[in-house]
């Protein structure tokens, strides 16, 4: 275990390869729980996956009891409550393999995560005890209700009330709550009102509560394995001892929710994304046109290569987002486990990190799973493929827990707020820079390995620095408003991000293992590196015309072009490399 | 009930083989609990749930087999031995059933259970050779088995048919598909594997010299069979196919 690293530090320190956790560091135990997962989806899901997507959701809760038996239900539940209470990897490792399991996934994900976290994180004692044993076995089946028909992303914008009965044993509600995963067999919701109209406070509702229902199924574009319907509370009657954490402070809850369904939704991206990959290296091989198997074309390796690079990528920085999570989460006390504020701030530390791993990978898995779709040609377009199930289910995922939008905005406004309070030293960092660029000489870059990647991450960050320094100077308080300019600086981040995270992976494995073992590793983080550092510089030119004018700019961009001065590799032989144990193994393998 | 159950640590069923010097290549394969010998830990398990006792999975190799004794820990069974054949070169099945035989002869076994067949190797031996060294009854390929006492009735599996006997414990079975479905280690079982006794002999704690179970059997070649290549149709008059059927057999296939 190491020490936990500073959310957000990654723009602007360095760190050592020792210091991330990397998926070639799973124990023992946690693949075994990966295989059980990966059996369970494989033996009982997808078996009735059909079944599920014409929504006969009475499949969705013998699963979910089946489920409860193996333990995959009880991983974030403390053991005091009939949980496991297992560590961060584990339970990622189980969202990542039942991802596979397309919209069935959601509906674990919601029971476990989203329903189940707010009364794991934020409950009492009392609240505790009643309901989590429940949640572990699936005896009741969890929902979160936030979102409402007037309010999605500005989510304090509610309209649900509650307001205590005369005798103060309850409170009423009165709201509509939309697009509630879970709702269709659910038998608890956390939900969201404001008593009187203004304090924004979560609730324990049960589906039994006098004046609680649910409206008609949704019919949607994907996930269509999931139960989604609005839950409608008319006078609805939640005893007082149901109000959770405190009056409110809702919102702490929520967001911090948020932040964990946001990371969590990264994890099951790399799921998804690795079977959609597979399936497309498998049906590249077997499908001949020409007589030649698509698999032999190299616009077809070119195309693997990529989605095994960006995979890759993503990979790396998703597991490095559960390690410093895993690390965070050791260096409480017993004590402070037990505490919602603790929780509240050690999660919060990463919400830029949650955010990127949320965009990133929802964004990978979307590019992915639509190259799946084209891989396959006209029977990529047909429902008897999985990949076809795959690119409806892969859509909504960048639209969820925050659109990316919304996320992209969180990721420089957040870095500037960690600035401003002191805790990140952006600004000393970014004036530093200006000066230092000013008599910048180019760097001589070894030709060991990954020794030209590390060059490109470096500069990278100063990349990243200038853009941010610079839009903050010029824009100053009102930057809040300059949105394009934000998601510039919101991409530069993620891809800094994503190689960097690539980069350590590959660095601890040439550690351990040497350059040959560790070559395909090696081969998709030149690939990635140089793909992301391109788009860097387009983000970072973007981002330097909005925010400097004249005299300046030109300086500026000439700066901008010393930073990103590299000699580039021919990606074409590097793609077709990298495509070779791919094909050969019919999977993503690194 | 005294229960063991003999363990191999084989190739994942979905790696690809390769081939290189003479010798298939370990390296970053995938390795699995032999899935015939998950058939007999699953029947193990639900004897010992069904009559008490002690469920112990043995298996030899290096290390790296502890993975597949977890594994067996996480099913459910109690206590695992591996016995460490690092250092010997050349082990068969003579040598691996006289290894296990000698482990097991003073254990008072009632009931030994192995797969059928380990899926590398596939010689079906190793099963029936501890029990002739071991001096008990064995019966190969089963499909169903029930307990009554000391009595114990047997289906198996003939080439597709069934045929049922009965016999008496200490016996040795080996496992056949259908005899079960087996379970997945569940998380819980995964975390109380950590903590259950896996113990680790060398040849020495089992007074075995290396010499004494040195293979009987030469591996001379090792080869991947032939690729499958495009069949071919024989068109034309019934007769004229047949004519060319045999000439073909003759001269290309050279079989008759």
């Amino acid at each position: 275990m190491s020490q936990a690293v500073k959310g957000g530090a990654f723009l602007i320190e360095d760190l050592t390869a020792d210091r991330v956790f990397t998926p070639e560091d799973f124990s023992d135990e946690q693949k075994m729980i990966a295989k059980t997962t990966e059996d369970y989806v494989k033996n009982s899901v997808l078996p009735v996956v059909e079944n599920l997507e014409h929504h006969e959701f009475e499949h969705s809760v013998r699963l979910l009891k089946e489920a409860g038996e193996l333990g995959l239900l009880a991983a974030d539940i403390p053991e005091e409550y009939d949980g496991l209470g297992l560590d961060k990897v584990s339970s990622a490792l189980i969202a990542e393999k039942m991802s596979v399991a397309g919209g069935f996934s959601i509906t674990h994900g919601a029971h476990v995560g989203i329903g189940s976290l707010p009364i794991v994180l934020f409950g009492n004692e009392e609240q505790k005890k009643k309901y989590l044993p429940y949640s572990a076995t699936a005896e009741k089946i969890f929902a979160y209700a936030l979102t409402e028909p007037g309010s999605g992303s500005d989510a304090l914008g509610a309209k649900t009330s509650a307001k205590l009965n005369a005798a103060g044993t309850h409170y009423v509600l009165n709201g509509e709550k939309q697009w509630i995963t879970n709702a269709g067999f659910a038998d608890v919701f956390v939900v969201y009102a404001k008593i009187d109209g203004e304090q924004f406070t979560a609730f324990i509702v049960e589906k039994d509560f006098p004046g609680v229902s649910v409206g008609a199924e949704e019919k949607k574009m994907g996930i269509k394995s999931s139960s989604t319907r609005t839950l409608i509370l008319e006078d609805a009657e939640v005893p007082v001892e149901n109000l959770l954490g405190e009056v409110g402070r809702g919102h702490v809850i929520a967001f911090n929710i948020l932040n964990i369904g946001r990371y969590k939704l990264g994890v099951g991206t790399v799921g998804g994304a690795k079977r959609a990959l597979e399936l497309s290296i498998s049906y590249a091989n077997q499908r001949q046109q020409f007589k030649t198997p698509l698999s032999s074309f190299n616009l077809t390796k070119q195309k693997l290569a990529t989605m095994a690079s960006k995979l890759y990528a993503t990979e790396s920085l998703i597991y490095r987002t559960v390690g410093y999570f895993e690390d965070r989460m050791n260096e409480l006390s017993e004590e402070a486990q037990k505490d919602g504020k603790e929780i509240a701030a050690a999660i919060a530390e990463y919400a830029i990190e949650c955010s990127i791993n949320k965009v990133v990978g929802s964004e990978v898995l979307d590019y992915i799973a639509d190259e799946a779709v084209q891989l396959h040609g006209g029977y990529g377009f047909m429902q008897e493929y999985e990949v076809e199930r795959i690119y409806r289910d892969s859509r909504i995922n960048r639209i969820f827990e925050g659109t990316n939008e919304i996320n992209r905005m969180i990721v420089p406004g957040t870095f500037l707020k960690k600035a401003m309070k002191g805790e990140l030293p952006l600004l000393q960092q970014a004036m530093k820079l200006q000066e230092e660029l000013l008599m910048m000489m180019p760097e001589e870059v070894g030709d060991e390995p990954l020794a030209k990647e590390k060059v490109l991450v470096k500069n990278a960050k100063k990349i990243g620095l200038l853009a941010a320094g610079l839009a903050a100077q010029r824009f100053g308080a009102k930057l809040d408003a300059e949105q394009e300019v934000l998601v510039n600086i919101a991409n530069i981040a993620n891809n800094v991000f994503a190689m960097e995270s690539a980069l350590l992976r590959s660095e601890k494995a040439l550690e351990k293992v040497g350059a040959e073992k560790a070559a395909q590793k090696i081969l998709y983080t030149e690939i990635y590196c140089q793909e992301a550092f391109e788009e860097i510089e387009k983000y970072a030119k973007d981002t330097l015309l909005a925010a400097v004018d004249g005299d300046n700019q030109r300086m500026m961009l000439s700066a901008l072009r010393k930073l990103t001065r590299n000699t580039p590799y021919n990606l074409v032989t590097k793609k077709r490399e990298a495509s070779v144990k791919l094909i050969d193994a019919e999977k993503y393998v690194v | 009930m005294n229960i063991y159950v003999l363990v191999k640590r084989t190739f994942d069923t979905e790696e690809k083989i390769v081939v290189s010097g003479g010798h298939i290549q370990e390296d970053g394969a995938e390795f699995i609990i032999n899935p015939y010998d998950e058939y007999a830990i699953e029947e193990a398990i639900q004897v010992r749930d069904a009559h008490g006792g002690e469920v112990t999975v043995i298996t030899m190799g290096d290390e790296e087999a502890e993975k597949q004794l977890r594994t067996a820990l996480a099913m459910g069974a109690d206590k695992a031995v591996l016995i460490n054949t690092e250092d010997v070169e050349d082990l068969d099945q003579f040598s691996a059933a006289h290894i296990l035989a000698e482990y097991l002869k003073d254990k008072e076994a009632d009931l030994i259970l192995a797969g059928n067949v380990a899926i590398d190797g596939g010689s079906g031996q190793v099963g029936p050779r501890v029990a002739e060294l071991l001096g008990i009854n064995y019966v190969t390929t089963i499909t169903n088995l029930e307990i009554n006492g000391d009595t114990v009735a047997i289906k198996r599996d003939v080439e597709g048919d069934t045929e049922e006997l009965e016999t008496k414990l200490p016996l040795l079975v080996t496992a056949q598909q259908g005899l079960n479905e087996p379970r997945y280690p569940s998380l819980p079982g995964i975390m109380k594997a950590k903590k259950k006794p896996l113990e680790e002999l060398e040849l020495d704690d089992l007074d075995i010299d290396e010499d004494d179970v040195e293979a009987k059997t030469e591996t001379v070649e090792i080869y991947l069979p032939p690729k499958k290549e495009a069949g071919k149709v024989l068109q034309g008059d019934l007769q004229d196919q047949v004519k060319e059927l045999v000439g073909l057999l003759r001269t290309e296939a050279k079989v008759i």
